[in-house]
């Protein structure tokens, strides 16, 4: 019966872990560590570990949206800003502190800071997205709903355009940019222990892909962590209230503007963070990367998920991003060489976005609430929801003589 | 000399805002019913100029309609006003019917979802036809055929206005005054603002919401063909992804002008076009998407119910 959904205990039982779940958990961190090794040492599998690395890029920024569109309830279709911020801001800024670097004498110091400099730019990154987040949302303020979607993907297109046409000399126009160092820290050192198994064809070399793949795992679970502390802090549950309704939450004390802001700077800090991680690891930037198509598919990840729902909003990214670079990696790969012919794997491959946008509408229409639906949302009242709709269908007799259904509720 | 720069943007912009005046109107009819995006709109656009061109390839081919056919259609007055009016035609009734098959299959069931369920629906819609039109007709860009004998007339000094600029200009300007009539004048018309106004209230009065709705939804995607064509014929050329940016910047059109409201579609769709050409002429071409933008923005800022919308009233 539709009561049982607003039960309160409901909420209480979910806090608790199973022993499934935690063996679950346990199963699925082994996994996300070690599968990669094994990806990388087989030769015709290896492209896969880059394939992963392009996901969890994708996560983080799914993730960083979550908290704007999925707790906040803003829509912003121009997130990708953020992202060309943090990853313009790692290339530029991350020049010049190498320049500065080299005036150091000491050799071994001078090659630790010009290896590490992009664990300098992550938080330097974090930090411009995070004000470019509240340059956007200071003025859109008053805006909601449609309005807004529409300024924040205004927003987007002018960064891109502004990368575009060489603003201020500062990003090399449509040329892009190179990533400052190749070499990140800790990788040559990692790459002299090699592990080889003839016998099964197994050849293990730490990869630049390898090794950024755990970096933005690293990312991945700092912002697992971080989001689930944000969502029930405080803040958290303001940005619930003002996402069910911006008038009833300010009159019960929750400062609108202050939420407002902090949801869009929290949410475009990971951007950043991701940028600096593609910046680094595709060793180029340019803005063909940070099209509107791009905003699009991060929204579409987080809402095809499940909005506001953390392991939701990674399925969805792990999805959406990862089906159209499987199939063309796959398409690509040795791996069917003898089975496909390479003209067809290519026809396959190409026909990845046409299958995605039709994905798009049958799940819109079989299932709108995202794949791993929040639960917290889920008990939400929406004007237009069957419960409420019941509910204000029920004649007076009903109230009166109490319906059946109130002795079920709590 | 500036003052030529100034006429000649001032042609290009009416000319451009006219074509950003049809695809705003179709985002505007579809929001004010159905209080949504339509993403899709902008492929309404590209797939327009696409039917148009090949209806009008066909037609003049010698071999398909044979060559006196085609010398008819092209070397005479009489002609070419039959040759276009089937070009436009055609074109407006498959696109139309295409929206009206996207709302039916793609919107209809997704009436009492949640918000971002149609947006991200439309989307779908987006990807998936473009993706068609790359893998199914052509990846590549395809010249759209100079039939329209172009004829450039001076105006003022150096600035000049072409047979083409001033035929979209008259066409785009009866388009409006009759769709504004039709609007505002016919029984249909009044029961399409009737279920902009309130759809459920409409619809106990007797309006038949489908019908409405549907309509909306031809009439918004044949005009985003006509504009479509337009485009084709003024640049010389389609291409599958043609529609991304003229449908934004029309969107725009639309909420400059205050989104629901046919009117301010056309308005907005004029002045967009116009301040996006000065800007072109005046600040470098690169910067011209940027200034609809960035106008956009300072619109939504201090007028956010557009320039002849009612400013929004929050409800409790």
């Amino acid at each position: 019966m539709a009561g049982s959904k607003m039960d309160i205990r409901t909420n209480v039982q979910s806090k608790g872990w199973s022993r499934g779940k935690i063996a679950f958990a346990i199963f699925l961190g082994v996994l996300v560590v070690f599968a990669p090794v094994l990806l990388q040492g087989f030769q015709t599998m290896s492209f896969f570990v880059r394939v992963l690395g392009i996901i969890g890029i994708y996560v983080l920024l799914a993730l960083g949206l979550n908290i704007v569109v999925g707790y906040a309830g803003l829509l912003d279709l121009g997130y990708v800003a953020f992202y060309a911020m943090g990853a313009y801001a790692a290339v530029i800024l991350g020049e010049k502190f190498v320049t500065a670097v080299q005036m150091i004498s000491n050799v071994g110091l001078r090659d630790f800071l010009v290896s590490s400099q992009f664990i300098v730019m992550l938080p330097v990154a974090a930090i411009i997205a995070a004000l470019t987040g509240l340059a956007l949302g200071t003025p859109v303020l008053r805006l909601r709903g449609d309005y807004l979607a529409i300024v924040t993907l205004g927003f987007g297109e002018i960064i891109r355009i502004l990368a575009t046409n060489d603003f201020l000399g500062l990003t090399k126009g449509a040329y892009g940019m190179m990533a400052p160092v190749a070499q990140p820290l800790g990788l040559s050192q990692l790459q002299l222990l090699p592990v080889a198994i003839p016998a099964i064809g197994f050849n293990f070399i730490f990869s630049v892909n390898l090794y950024w793949y755990y970096i933005v795992v690293l990312l991945i679970v700092l912002a697992v962590f971080v989001v689930r502390r944000l969502d029930n802090s405080r803040l958290g549950r303001a940005w619930v209230a003002m996402r069910e309704d911006e008038v009833a939450a300010s009159s019960v004390g929750v400062n609108i503007m202050t939420s407002k802001l902090w949801a869009f700077a929290l949410g475009a800090l990971w951007g950043g963070l991701a940028g600096v991680v593609f910046a680094n690891a595709q060793g180029f930037v340019s803005p063909e990367s940070f099209t509107f198509m791009e905003s699009v598919f991060i929204v579409t990840m987080v809402v095809l998920g499940g909005m506001g729902s953390i392991p939701g909003v990674i399925v969805g990214a792990a999805l959406i991003a990862g089906i159209p670079e499987m199939i063309r990696g796959v398409a690509q790969s040795p791996l069917l060489a003898g089975v496909i012919d390479p003209t067809l794997a290519s026809a396959i491959s190409g026909y990845r976005y046409l299958v995605f946008g039709l994905l798009m509408v049958i799940m819109m229409a079989v299932r709108p609430q995202g794949m791993i639906p929040s639960t917290r949302r889920a008990q939400e009242l929406h004007p237009e929801d069957e419960k409420v709709l019941e509910e204000e269908d029920q004649s007076l007799w009903d109230l009166k003589h109490g319906a059946d259904r109130s002795e079920h509720d709590l | 000399m500036a003052l030529d720069t100034l006429m000649q943007q001032m042609v290009n912009g009416i000319t451009l805002g006219g074509m950003y005046a049809l695809i705003a109107l179709g985002y505007t009819l579809v929001y004010g019913i159905m209080l949504m995006i339509n993403f899709a709109h902008s492929e309404m656009f590209m797939a327009g100029a696409y039917v148009g061109l090949f209806t009008l390839t066909g037609l003049t081919n010698p071999k398909l309609v044979g060559s006196g056919t085609v010398a008819f259609l092209t070397k005479n007055g009489i002609g070419l006003v039959l040759l276009f009016t089937i070009v436009f035609l055609i074109a407006g009734v498959a696109i139309g019917l295409l929206g009206v098959i996207i709302e039916r299959t793609a919107y209809r069931p997704l009436r009492n979802a949640p918000r971002l369920a149609p947006l991200i629906s439309a989307i779908g819609v987006s990807i998936f036809l473009q993706n068609a039109v790359l893998l199914w007709v052509d990846s590549k860009a395809l010249p759209f055929p100079q039939v329209f004998p172009i004829v450039n007339i001076k105006i003022f000094g150096n600035a000049s206005i072409s047979t083409l600029q001033i035929f979209i200009l008259v066409s785009v300007v009866l388009i409006l005054i009759v769709l504004d009539t039709f609007v505002s004048k016919t029984r249909i018309g009044k029961a399409m603002r009737a279920t902009s106004q309130d759809r459920d209230a409409a619809g106990l009065m007797g309006v038949n919401i489908n019908t409405v709705i549907a309509l909306a939804f031809f009439i918004g995607p044949a005009l985003g063909a006509v504009a479509g064509i337009f485009n084709g014929m003024y640049y010389g050329t389609v291409n599958w992804n043609m529609g991304f940016l003229p449908g934004i910047k029309s969107f725009t059109a639309a909420v400059i002008g205050g989104i629901g409201n046919l009117r301010g579609a056309m308005l907005g769709g004029f002045v967009l076009g116009i301040i996006e050409s000065l800007a072109a002429g005046f600040l470098a071409t690169g910067y011209k998407d940027v200034v609809a933008f960035v106008i956009l923005i300072l619109v939504l800022i201090f007028r956010p119910g557009g320039l002849l919308g009612e400013s929004v009233v929050e409800k409790v």
